[in-house]
Protein backbone atom coordinates (compact mmCIF):
# COMPACT_ATOMS: atom_id res chain seq x y z
CA UNK A 1 0.00 0.00 0.00
CA UNK A 2 1.44 3.26 -1.12
CA UNK A 3 1.79 6.37 1.18
CA UNK A 4 -0.97 8.87 0.85
CA UNK A 5 -1.06 12.33 1.77
CA UNK A 6 -2.69 13.38 4.54
CA UNK A 7 -4.67 16.33 3.64
CA UNK A 8 -5.68 17.63 6.96
CA UNK A 9 -2.16 18.06 7.60
CA UNK A 10 -0.80 19.70 4.06
CA UNK A 11 -3.82 22.25 4.22
CA UNK A 12 -2.42 23.58 7.46
CA UNK A 13 1.02 24.48 5.55
CA UNK A 14 -1.09 26.40 3.05
CA UNK A 15 -2.53 29.20 5.15
CA UNK A 16 -4.27 31.21 2.16
CA UNK A 17 -6.71 27.96 1.91
CA UNK A 18 -8.11 28.38 5.23
CA UNK A 19 -10.81 31.08 4.59
CA UNK A 20 -14.44 32.21 3.49
CA UNK A 21 -15.35 33.97 0.13
CA UNK A 22 -18.27 35.32 0.16
CA UNK A 23 -19.91 33.49 2.55
CA UNK A 24 -18.39 30.33 1.92
CA UNK A 25 -15.64 28.54 2.18
CA UNK A 26 -12.94 28.87 -0.55
CA UNK A 27 -12.31 26.62 -2.84
CA UNK A 28 -9.30 27.41 -4.83
CA UNK A 29 -9.24 25.34 -8.66
CA UNK A 30 -7.25 28.03 -10.16
CA UNK A 31 -3.64 26.33 -9.86
CA UNK A 32 -2.79 25.80 -13.12
CA UNK A 33 -3.08 29.95 -13.31
CA UNK A 34 -0.80 30.16 -9.53
CA UNK A 35 -0.38 27.80 -7.01
CA UNK A 36 -0.42 29.01 -2.98
CA UNK A 37 2.30 28.98 -1.16
CA UNK A 38 3.71 26.94 2.30
CA UNK A 39 4.24 28.39 5.32
CA UNK A 40 7.86 27.88 4.57
CA UNK A 41 7.89 30.18 1.52
CA UNK A 42 5.99 33.12 3.86
CA UNK A 43 8.06 32.90 6.62
CA UNK A 44 11.39 32.88 4.30
CA UNK A 45 10.34 36.17 2.76
CA UNK A 46 9.10 37.72 6.09
CA UNK A 47 12.83 36.15 7.52
CA UNK A 48 14.63 37.87 5.05
CA UNK A 49 13.42 41.01 4.78
CA UNK A 50 13.67 40.83 8.71
CA UNK A 51 16.89 39.51 9.26
CA UNK A 52 19.31 39.31 6.03
CA UNK A 53 18.17 42.07 3.31
CA UNK A 54 21.01 43.64 1.62
CA UNK A 55 22.34 43.22 -2.29
CA UNK A 56 23.98 40.48 -3.57
CA UNK A 57 27.59 39.79 -5.30
CA UNK A 58 29.42 42.38 -4.43
CA UNK A 59 28.93 43.82 -0.70
CA UNK A 60 32.12 42.34 1.93
CA UNK A 61 29.48 42.72 4.86
CA UNK A 62 27.39 40.43 6.57
CA UNK A 63 24.10 41.04 5.49
CA UNK A 64 25.41 41.14 2.00
CA UNK A 65 27.38 37.42 2.29
CA UNK A 66 23.77 35.79 4.13
CA UNK A 67 21.49 37.41 0.85
CA UNK A 68 24.36 36.22 -1.26
CA UNK A 69 24.52 32.77 0.29
CA UNK A 70 21.01 32.39 0.64
CA UNK A 71 20.23 33.65 -3.30
CA UNK A 72 22.53 30.84 -4.33
CA UNK A 73 21.59 28.39 -2.13
CA UNK A 74 18.21 28.31 -4.42
CA UNK A 75 20.32 27.73 -7.66
CA UNK A 76 21.76 24.84 -6.19
CA UNK A 77 18.51 23.62 -4.99
CA UNK A 78 17.20 24.43 -8.89
CA UNK A 79 20.22 22.18 -10.05
CA UNK A 80 19.43 19.07 -8.23
CA UNK A 81 15.74 19.80 -9.22
CA UNK A 82 16.16 19.40 -12.88
CA UNK A 83 19.09 17.39 -12.36
CA UNK A 84 21.23 20.14 -14.29
CA UNK A 85 24.62 19.29 -14.79
CA UNK A 86 25.89 22.67 -13.16
CA UNK A 87 24.54 25.62 -10.96
CA UNK A 88 26.27 27.61 -14.11
CA UNK A 89 22.81 26.53 -16.55
CA UNK A 90 20.47 28.19 -13.96
CA UNK A 91 19.33 31.38 -14.76
CA UNK A 92 17.00 33.42 -12.85
CA UNK A 93 14.33 35.60 -14.79
CA UNK A 94 11.26 36.98 -13.82
CA UNK A 95 8.77 34.23 -15.16
CA UNK A 96 8.13 32.09 -18.26
CA UNK A 97 7.80 34.12 -20.16
CA UNK A 98 10.84 36.52 -19.28
CA UNK A 99 13.31 33.07 -20.33
CA UNK A 100 11.37 32.50 -23.62
CA UNK A 101 11.81 36.12 -24.43
CA UNK A 102 15.62 36.21 -23.24
CA UNK A 103 16.45 32.48 -25.98
CA UNK A 104 13.75 34.56 -28.64
CA UNK A 105 16.42 37.96 -28.58
CA UNK A 106 19.49 36.14 -27.94
CA UNK A 107 19.61 32.80 -29.68
CA UNK A 108 16.82 33.88 -32.13
CA UNK A 109 18.61 37.08 -32.92
CA UNK A 110 21.69 35.10 -33.26
CA UNK A 111 20.54 32.15 -35.60
CA UNK A 112 17.27 32.73 -37.25
CA UNK A 113 18.27 34.09 -40.56
CA UNK A 114 15.41 34.77 -43.85
CA UNK A 115 14.14 31.60 -44.68
CA UNK A 116 14.61 29.82 -41.53
CA UNK A 117 11.57 28.08 -39.21
CA UNK A 118 10.70 27.92 -35.71
CA UNK A 119 7.74 25.73 -35.22
CA UNK A 120 5.61 25.88 -32.42
CA UNK A 121 2.31 24.00 -31.27
CA UNK A 122 -0.83 24.66 -31.92
CA UNK A 123 -1.90 24.53 -27.63
CA UNK A 124 0.82 26.84 -26.74
CA UNK A 125 0.19 30.16 -24.61
CA UNK A 126 0.64 33.17 -26.09
CA UNK A 127 4.03 33.65 -24.43
CA UNK A 128 5.43 31.02 -26.25
CA UNK A 129 4.04 32.79 -29.66
CA UNK A 130 4.36 36.43 -29.64
CA UNK A 131 8.25 36.57 -28.60
CA UNK A 132 8.49 34.05 -31.52
CA UNK A 133 6.38 36.06 -33.91
CA UNK A 134 8.06 39.42 -33.14
CA UNK A 135 12.02 37.92 -33.47
CA UNK A 136 10.93 36.37 -36.95
CA UNK A 137 9.59 39.44 -38.52
CA UNK A 138 12.97 41.24 -37.33
CA UNK A 139 14.94 37.58 -38.43
CA UNK A 140 12.83 37.34 -41.63
CA UNK A 141 12.12 33.90 -40.64
CA UNK A 142 8.68 32.10 -40.36
CA UNK A 143 6.96 30.36 -37.29
CA UNK A 144 4.98 27.54 -38.62
CA UNK A 145 2.47 25.61 -36.46
CA UNK A 146 2.39 21.90 -35.57
CA UNK A 147 -1.47 20.86 -35.62
CA UNK A 148 -3.78 19.69 -32.60
CA UNK A 149 -6.88 16.55 -32.82
CA UNK A 150 -9.67 16.89 -31.58
CA UNK A 151 -8.95 15.41 -28.57
CA UNK A 152 -6.39 17.86 -27.61
CA UNK A 153 -3.12 15.51 -28.89
CA UNK A 154 -0.07 17.01 -30.62
CA UNK A 155 -0.12 15.49 -34.39
CA UNK A 156 3.30 13.75 -34.65
CA UNK A 157 2.91 12.78 -38.21
CA UNK A 158 2.64 16.16 -38.70
CA UNK A 159 5.73 17.25 -36.69
CA UNK A 160 7.60 14.83 -38.52
CA UNK A 161 6.80 16.05 -41.86
CA UNK A 162 7.06 20.34 -41.11
CA UNK A 163 10.29 18.90 -39.38
CA UNK A 164 12.32 20.09 -42.13
CA UNK A 165 15.68 21.54 -42.11
CA UNK A 166 14.42 24.77 -42.57
CA UNK A 167 13.33 24.35 -38.80
CA UNK A 168 16.02 26.53 -36.29
CA UNK A 169 14.16 26.04 -33.42
CA UNK A 170 11.05 24.14 -32.11
CA UNK A 171 9.35 25.55 -28.75
CA UNK A 172 6.88 23.77 -27.40
CA UNK A 173 4.80 23.56 -23.86
CA UNK A 174 5.08 19.92 -21.49
CA UNK A 175 1.70 20.33 -20.79
CA UNK A 176 -1.31 22.60 -22.06
CA UNK A 177 -1.86 25.54 -20.14
CA UNK A 178 -5.93 25.61 -21.37
CA UNK A 179 -6.78 22.22 -21.75
CA UNK A 180 -4.43 20.09 -19.72
CA UNK A 181 -2.34 17.82 -22.56
CA UNK A 182 0.59 16.04 -21.60
CA UNK A 183 3.18 16.35 -24.91
CA UNK A 184 5.44 13.49 -25.67
CA UNK A 185 8.46 15.54 -25.29
CA UNK A 186 11.44 13.05 -24.98
CA UNK A 187 9.92 12.02 -28.14
CA UNK A 188 9.69 15.42 -29.26
CA UNK A 189 12.95 16.55 -28.29
CA UNK A 190 14.39 13.55 -30.28
CA UNK A 191 12.78 13.95 -33.19
CA UNK A 192 13.57 18.07 -33.49
CA UNK A 193 17.60 16.67 -32.84
CA UNK A 194 17.49 14.34 -35.61
CA UNK A 195 16.37 16.92 -38.01
CA UNK A 196 19.09 19.41 -36.57
CA UNK A 197 17.04 21.71 -34.70
CA UNK A 198 16.89 22.71 -31.11
CA UNK A 199 13.97 22.79 -28.67
CA UNK A 200 12.83 25.19 -25.96
CA UNK A 201 10.30 23.15 -23.61
CA UNK A 202 7.56 25.60 -21.71
CA UNK A 203 7.49 24.04 -18.27
CA UNK A 204 5.39 26.30 -16.92
CA UNK A 205 2.80 24.04 -16.36
CA UNK A 206 4.08 20.56 -15.55
CA UNK A 207 6.83 21.55 -13.30
CA UNK A 208 4.72 21.18 -10.50
CA UNK A 209 3.57 17.64 -11.62
CA UNK A 210 6.54 15.67 -13.17
CA UNK A 211 9.88 15.09 -12.17
CA UNK A 212 12.15 16.42 -14.39
CA UNK A 213 15.59 15.60 -15.79
CA UNK A 214 16.82 18.06 -18.40
CA UNK A 215 20.05 15.49 -18.78
CA UNK A 216 17.31 12.33 -19.78
CA UNK A 217 15.19 14.53 -21.93
CA UNK A 218 18.00 16.16 -23.44
CA UNK A 219 15.80 19.58 -24.36
CA UNK A 220 18.43 22.33 -25.04
CA UNK A 221 16.01 25.20 -22.95
CA UNK A 222 13.61 24.95 -20.23
CA UNK A 223 12.05 27.04 -18.82
CA UNK A 224 9.04 27.77 -16.28
CA UNK A 225 7.76 30.26 -13.24
CA UNK A 226 8.68 29.77 -9.61
CA UNK A 227 5.11 30.76 -8.66
CA UNK A 228 3.42 27.54 -10.38
CA UNK A 229 5.73 25.63 -8.09
CA UNK A 230 4.63 27.08 -4.97
CA UNK A 231 7.00 29.87 -4.87
CA UNK A 232 7.01 33.06 -4.91
CA UNK A 233 5.92 35.56 -7.97
CA UNK A 234 8.23 36.89 -10.09
CA UNK A 235 10.49 34.40 -10.03
CA UNK A 236 11.44 32.23 -12.91
CA UNK A 237 13.95 30.03 -14.64
CA UNK A 238 15.96 29.63 -17.27
CA UNK A 239 17.67 26.16 -18.28
CA UNK A 240 20.14 25.69 -21.20
CA UNK A 241 22.65 23.80 -22.40
CA UNK A 242 26.19 25.33 -21.92
CA UNK A 243 27.18 25.49 -25.40
CA UNK A 244 24.30 27.28 -26.04
CA UNK A 245 24.72 29.76 -23.77
CA UNK A 246 27.74 30.23 -23.55
CA UNK A 247 27.82 31.12 -27.46
CA UNK A 248 24.73 33.41 -26.91
CA UNK A 249 24.74 37.27 -26.57
CA UNK A 250 24.07 38.97 -23.23
CA UNK A 251 19.86 40.34 -23.00
CA UNK A 252 20.18 42.70 -20.92
CA UNK A 253 23.33 45.35 -20.39
CA UNK A 254 23.85 46.92 -16.47
CA UNK A 255 25.23 45.85 -13.70
CA UNK A 256 26.43 42.20 -12.35
CA UNK A 257 26.27 40.97 -16.13
CA UNK A 258 29.78 42.62 -16.90
CA UNK A 259 33.26 41.64 -16.41
CA UNK A 260 35.23 45.21 -17.15
CA UNK A 261 33.54 48.42 -18.14
CA UNK A 262 35.68 51.23 -20.28
CA UNK A 263 34.54 53.28 -22.79
CA UNK A 264 36.58 51.91 -25.52
CA UNK A 265 35.11 48.51 -24.49
CA UNK A 266 33.31 46.07 -22.02
CA UNK A 267 33.62 42.65 -20.96
CA UNK A 268 30.73 40.16 -20.13
CA UNK A 269 30.63 38.47 -17.05
CA UNK A 270 30.57 34.34 -17.07
CA UNK A 271 27.04 31.83 -16.69
CA UNK A 272 24.78 32.38 -15.50
CA UNK A 273 25.57 35.99 -14.63
CA UNK A 274 25.91 37.35 -18.19
CA UNK A 275 21.80 36.89 -18.33
CA UNK A 276 21.08 38.37 -14.93
CA UNK A 277 21.78 42.06 -15.00
CA UNK A 278 20.86 44.28 -12.19
CA UNK A 279 19.39 43.32 -8.79
CA UNK A 280 18.03 40.34 -9.12
CA UNK A 281 14.45 39.45 -6.69
CA UNK A 282 16.93 38.29 -4.01
CA UNK A 283 14.36 37.85 -1.87
CA UNK A 284 11.74 35.89 -3.73
CA UNK A 285 14.80 33.54 -5.48
CA UNK A 286 15.58 32.75 -1.72
CA UNK A 287 12.29 31.91 -0.68
CA UNK A 288 11.55 30.20 -3.99
CA UNK A 289 14.42 27.74 -2.54
CA UNK A 290 11.83 26.64 0.50
CA UNK A 291 9.39 26.33 -2.00
CA UNK A 292 11.52 23.03 -3.41
CA UNK A 293 12.29 22.05 -0.10
CA UNK A 294 8.84 21.52 0.49
CA UNK A 295 7.84 19.89 -2.42
CA UNK A 296 11.11 17.35 -1.39
CA UNK A 297 9.59 16.58 1.40
CA UNK A 298 6.91 15.35 0.11
CA UNK A 299 6.05 11.52 -0.92
CA UNK A 300 6.50 12.06 -5.05
CA UNK A 301 3.91 9.32 -5.46
CA UNK A 302 1.26 9.83 -3.40
CA UNK A 303 1.00 13.79 -5.01
CA UNK A 304 0.56 12.14 -8.02
CA UNK A 305 -1.79 9.74 -6.90
CA UNK A 306 -3.75 12.27 -5.04
CA UNK A 307 -3.85 14.59 -8.36
CA UNK A 308 -4.61 11.44 -10.30
CA UNK A 309 -7.60 10.88 -8.30
CA UNK A 310 -8.99 14.67 -8.24
CA UNK A 311 -8.31 14.48 -12.03
CA UNK A 312 -10.63 11.64 -12.53
CA UNK A 313 -13.30 12.36 -9.92
CA UNK A 314 -13.83 15.73 -11.25
CA UNK A 315 -13.72 14.13 -14.69
CA UNK A 316 -16.65 11.85 -13.81
CA UNK A 317 -18.49 14.16 -11.93
CA UNK A 318 -18.63 17.04 -14.67
CA UNK A 319 -19.34 14.16 -17.36
CA UNK A 320 -22.86 13.71 -15.62
CA UNK A 321 -24.47 17.31 -16.08
CA UNK A 322 -26.70 18.13 -19.09
CA UNK A 323 -24.80 19.96 -22.06
CA UNK A 324 -21.73 20.27 -20.38
CA UNK A 325 -18.77 18.88 -22.64
CA UNK A 326 -15.31 18.04 -21.44
CA UNK A 327 -12.32 20.66 -23.73
CA UNK A 328 -9.26 18.59 -24.15
CA UNK A 329 -9.82 14.49 -23.46
CA UNK A 330 -5.79 13.67 -24.51
CA UNK A 331 -5.17 9.92 -22.87
CA UNK A 332 -2.41 11.81 -20.83
CA UNK A 333 -3.46 14.92 -18.95
CA UNK A 334 -2.66 16.69 -15.75
CA UNK A 335 -4.93 17.40 -13.35
CA UNK A 336 -7.29 19.99 -15.14
CA UNK A 337 -10.47 19.64 -16.89
CA UNK A 338 -11.80 22.60 -18.98
CA UNK A 339 -15.52 22.57 -20.49
CA UNK A 340 -17.88 24.35 -21.87
CA UNK A 341 -21.82 23.88 -21.17
CA UNK A 342 -24.19 24.43 -24.27
CA UNK A 343 -25.57 28.00 -24.29
CA UNK A 344 -23.83 29.26 -21.44
CA UNK A 345 -20.85 31.73 -21.58
CA UNK A 346 -18.24 30.69 -19.52
CA UNK A 347 -17.85 33.84 -18.18
CA UNK A 348 -21.07 33.76 -16.49
CA UNK A 349 -20.50 30.71 -14.94
CA UNK A 350 -16.97 32.42 -13.51
CA UNK A 351 -18.65 34.93 -12.06
CA UNK A 352 -21.81 33.21 -10.15
CA UNK A 353 -18.77 30.29 -8.85
CA UNK A 354 -16.90 33.05 -7.36
CA UNK A 355 -20.44 33.83 -5.46
CA UNK A 356 -20.09 30.18 -4.12
CA UNK A 357 -16.59 31.03 -2.79
CA UNK A 358 -15.11 28.34 -5.94
CA UNK A 359 -12.52 30.21 -8.37
CA UNK A 360 -11.91 28.74 -11.74
CA UNK A 361 -10.26 30.27 -14.58
CA UNK A 362 -12.77 31.49 -17.14
CA UNK A 363 -11.94 32.68 -20.93
CA UNK A 364 -9.48 32.15 -23.19
CA UNK A 365 -6.40 30.82 -20.87
CA UNK A 366 -4.35 33.33 -22.72
CA UNK A 367 -4.49 30.54 -26.12
CA UNK A 368 -6.71 31.82 -28.19
CA UNK A 369 -5.69 30.09 -31.09
CA UNK A 370 -6.52 27.03 -29.37
CA UNK A 371 -9.83 28.46 -28.21
CA UNK A 372 -9.86 29.01 -32.23
CA UNK A 373 -9.18 25.61 -33.50
CA UNK A 374 -12.54 24.41 -31.26
CA UNK A 375 -14.57 27.40 -32.70
CA UNK A 376 -14.93 28.49 -28.88
CA UNK A 377 -14.92 31.89 -27.47
CA UNK A 378 -13.33 30.74 -24.37
CA UNK A 379 -13.81 27.35 -21.55
CA UNK A 380 -14.27 26.86 -18.12
CA UNK A 381 -11.03 26.05 -16.69
CA UNK A 382 -10.72 24.27 -12.98
CA UNK A 383 -6.56 22.98 -12.64
CA UNK A 384 -6.42 20.83 -9.24
CA UNK A 385 -3.09 20.65 -6.72
CA UNK A 386 -2.38 18.09 -4.47
CA UNK A 387 -3.91 20.07 -1.63
CA UNK A 388 -7.07 20.07 -2.83
CA UNK A 389 -10.08 17.35 -1.88
CA UNK A 390 -12.77 15.77 -3.74
CA UNK A 391 -14.95 17.51 -1.03
CA UNK A 392 -13.93 20.56 -2.64
CA UNK A 393 -14.86 19.06 -5.78
CA UNK A 394 -18.44 18.44 -4.41
CA UNK A 395 -18.60 21.53 -3.24
CA UNK A 396 -17.62 22.99 -6.97
CA UNK A 397 -19.92 20.23 -8.71
CA UNK A 398 -22.91 21.56 -6.24
CA UNK A 399 -22.53 25.19 -6.87
CA UNK A 400 -22.02 24.73 -10.53
CA UNK A 401 -25.39 22.75 -10.48
CA UNK A 402 -26.82 25.59 -9.16
CA UNK A 403 -25.12 28.20 -11.24
CA UNK A 404 -26.79 26.50 -14.15
CA UNK A 405 -30.34 26.73 -12.83
CA UNK A 406 -29.97 30.61 -11.89
CA UNK A 407 -28.36 30.51 -16.08
CA UNK A 408 -31.15 28.55 -17.55
CA UNK B 1 -39.54 61.55 -18.84
CA UNK B 2 -38.11 60.42 -15.31
CA UNK B 3 -34.90 61.66 -14.33
CA UNK B 4 -31.44 59.39 -14.61
CA UNK B 5 -31.36 59.77 -11.14
CA UNK B 6 -35.17 59.04 -10.36
CA UNK B 7 -34.53 55.80 -12.76
CA UNK B 8 -31.47 54.73 -10.25
CA UNK B 9 -33.23 55.09 -7.59
CA UNK B 10 -35.66 52.93 -8.83
CA UNK B 11 -33.25 50.40 -9.08
CA UNK B 12 -31.66 50.47 -6.12
CA UNK B 13 -35.09 50.47 -4.51
CA UNK B 14 -35.92 46.99 -6.90
CA UNK B 15 -32.74 45.38 -6.02
CA UNK B 16 -33.22 46.43 -2.24
CA UNK B 17 -36.19 44.23 -2.11
CA UNK B 18 -33.07 40.97 -2.51
CA UNK B 19 -31.80 39.79 1.15
CA UNK B 20 -29.36 37.30 -0.36
CA UNK B 21 -26.73 37.45 -3.46
CA UNK B 22 -28.74 34.55 -5.22
CA UNK B 23 -31.85 36.65 -5.79
CA UNK B 24 -29.96 39.52 -6.88
CA UNK B 25 -28.42 37.89 -9.38
CA UNK B 26 -31.64 35.99 -10.63
CA UNK B 27 -32.99 39.72 -10.75
CA UNK B 28 -30.03 40.90 -13.14
CA UNK B 29 -29.55 37.29 -15.57
CA UNK B 30 -33.87 38.12 -15.72
CA UNK B 31 -32.98 41.74 -16.91
CA UNK B 32 -30.27 40.27 -18.96
CA UNK B 33 -32.52 38.20 -21.06
CA UNK B 34 -35.44 40.96 -21.13
CA UNK B 35 -32.91 43.00 -22.62
CA UNK B 36 -34.33 44.53 -25.69
CA UNK B 37 -33.16 42.47 -28.66
CA UNK B 38 -30.21 44.57 -30.56
CA UNK B 39 -30.98 44.58 -34.03
CA UNK B 40 -28.52 42.59 -36.03
CA UNK B 41 -27.22 45.18 -38.66
CA UNK B 42 -26.35 46.89 -35.78
CA UNK B 43 -23.43 44.22 -34.37
CA UNK B 44 -20.76 45.47 -36.75
CA UNK B 45 -17.23 45.28 -35.64
CA UNK B 46 -17.52 49.13 -35.71
CA UNK B 47 -20.04 48.66 -32.42
CA UNK B 48 -18.02 46.37 -30.75
CA UNK B 49 -16.47 46.71 -26.92
CA UNK B 50 -13.72 44.22 -26.91
CA UNK B 51 -13.63 42.94 -22.66
CA UNK B 52 -11.10 40.01 -22.42
CA UNK B 53 -13.10 37.34 -21.77
CA UNK B 54 -16.74 38.52 -23.51
CA UNK B 55 -17.31 41.61 -26.14
CA UNK B 56 -20.12 44.20 -26.03
CA UNK B 57 -21.86 45.24 -28.97
CA UNK B 58 -22.86 49.09 -28.64
CA UNK B 59 -24.87 51.50 -31.14
CA UNK B 60 -26.13 54.67 -30.77
CA UNK B 61 -28.53 57.45 -32.32
CA UNK B 62 -30.21 60.65 -31.71
CA UNK B 63 -33.81 60.65 -31.95
CA UNK B 64 -35.04 64.46 -31.60
CA UNK B 65 -33.02 65.88 -28.72
CA UNK B 66 -32.48 62.79 -26.84
CA UNK B 67 -29.67 59.69 -27.05
CA UNK B 68 -30.90 56.20 -28.20
CA UNK B 69 -28.74 53.05 -27.02
CA UNK B 70 -29.31 49.65 -28.00
CA UNK B 71 -26.71 47.10 -26.90
CA UNK B 72 -25.92 43.46 -26.56
CA UNK B 73 -23.77 40.90 -24.92
CA UNK B 74 -22.21 37.41 -25.37
CA UNK B 75 -22.69 37.08 -21.70
CA UNK B 76 -26.11 37.31 -19.54
CA UNK B 77 -24.94 38.81 -16.60
CA UNK B 78 -23.14 41.24 -18.53
CA UNK B 79 -26.63 41.48 -20.61
CA UNK B 80 -28.27 42.21 -17.13
CA UNK B 81 -25.86 45.19 -16.63
CA UNK B 82 -26.65 46.44 -19.84
CA UNK B 83 -30.29 46.53 -19.55
CA UNK B 84 -29.74 48.13 -16.17
CA UNK B 85 -27.70 51.05 -18.14
CA UNK B 86 -29.42 51.24 -21.08
CA UNK B 87 -32.66 52.21 -18.89
CA UNK B 88 -30.72 54.62 -16.99
CA UNK B 89 -28.59 56.60 -19.60
CA UNK B 90 -31.20 56.33 -22.98
CA UNK B 91 -33.49 58.86 -24.01
CA UNK B 92 -31.52 61.40 -22.09
CA UNK B 93 -29.87 64.71 -24.09
CA UNK B 94 -26.20 64.53 -24.50
CA UNK B 95 -25.65 66.77 -21.81
CA UNK B 96 -27.51 64.38 -19.16
CA UNK B 97 -25.50 61.66 -20.17
CA UNK B 98 -22.55 63.73 -20.09
CA UNK B 99 -22.89 65.19 -16.35
CA UNK B 100 -24.24 61.39 -15.28
CA UNK B 101 -22.76 60.36 -12.26
CA UNK B 102 -23.73 56.39 -11.90
CA UNK B 103 -24.04 55.72 -8.25
CA UNK B 104 -26.21 52.78 -8.50
CA UNK B 105 -24.16 50.37 -9.62
CA UNK B 106 -22.07 50.81 -6.34
CA UNK B 107 -25.40 50.97 -4.63
CA UNK B 108 -26.89 47.72 -5.66
CA UNK B 109 -23.39 45.90 -4.68
CA UNK B 110 -22.69 44.94 -8.47
CA UNK B 111 -19.47 47.37 -8.11
CA UNK B 112 -17.33 44.18 -9.03
CA UNK B 113 -18.49 44.05 -12.94
CA UNK B 114 -16.67 48.07 -13.30
CA UNK B 115 -13.81 47.12 -11.85
CA UNK B 116 -13.09 44.16 -13.55
CA UNK B 117 -11.77 45.88 -16.62
CA UNK B 118 -10.49 43.28 -18.46
CA UNK B 119 -13.14 40.58 -18.63
CA UNK B 120 -16.12 42.48 -19.84
CA UNK B 121 -15.89 45.52 -21.48
CA UNK B 122 -18.62 47.35 -19.18
CA UNK B 123 -15.81 50.18 -18.34
CA UNK B 124 -15.05 50.75 -22.30
CA UNK B 125 -18.99 50.71 -22.35
CA UNK B 126 -20.11 53.35 -20.14
CA UNK B 127 -16.96 55.11 -21.41
CA UNK B 128 -18.41 55.05 -24.47
CA UNK B 129 -21.70 55.62 -24.10
CA UNK B 130 -20.54 59.30 -22.49
CA UNK B 131 -18.37 59.72 -25.31
CA UNK B 132 -21.33 59.19 -27.98
CA UNK B 133 -23.10 61.90 -25.67
CA UNK B 134 -20.06 64.28 -26.03
CA UNK B 135 -20.10 63.36 -30.00
CA UNK B 136 -23.80 64.57 -30.43
CA UNK B 137 -23.40 67.35 -27.98
CA UNK B 138 -20.95 68.78 -30.13
CA UNK B 139 -22.69 67.97 -32.84
CA UNK B 140 -26.14 69.95 -32.14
Amino acid sequence: MAEKLDLNLIRKDFPILDQQVNGSPLVYFDNAATTQKPHVVIDALHRYYTQDNANIHRGLHTLAERATTGYELTRTKLKDFLHAPSTDQIIFTSGTTAGINLVAQTYGRANFRAGDVILVSNLEHHSNIVPWQMIAEETGAAVQVIPVDELGVLDMVAYQSLLTNRVKLVAVNHVSNAIGTINPIKQMIDMAHRAGAKILIDGAQSVAHFDIDVQDLGMDFFVFSAHKLFGPTGVGVLYGKRELLESMPPYQGGGEMIKEVSFSGTTYNELPYKFEAGTPNIADVYAFGFALDYLASLPQNAVWEQEKALLDYATEQLSQIDGLRIVGQAPEKIAVVSFVIDGVHPQDIGVLLDKFGVAIRTGHHCAQPLMARYDLVGTCRASFAFYNTKEEIDLFVKALKRCLMMLS
Amino acid sequence: MSTINHTQDELIEEFGLFEDWADKYEYLIDLGKKLLPMSESFKTEENVIKGCQSKVWLHAEKQGDLVVFQADSEAIIVKGMISMLIRVLSNHTPEEIMKADLYFIDQIGMSQHLAQTRSNGLVAMVKQMKNYALAFNALS
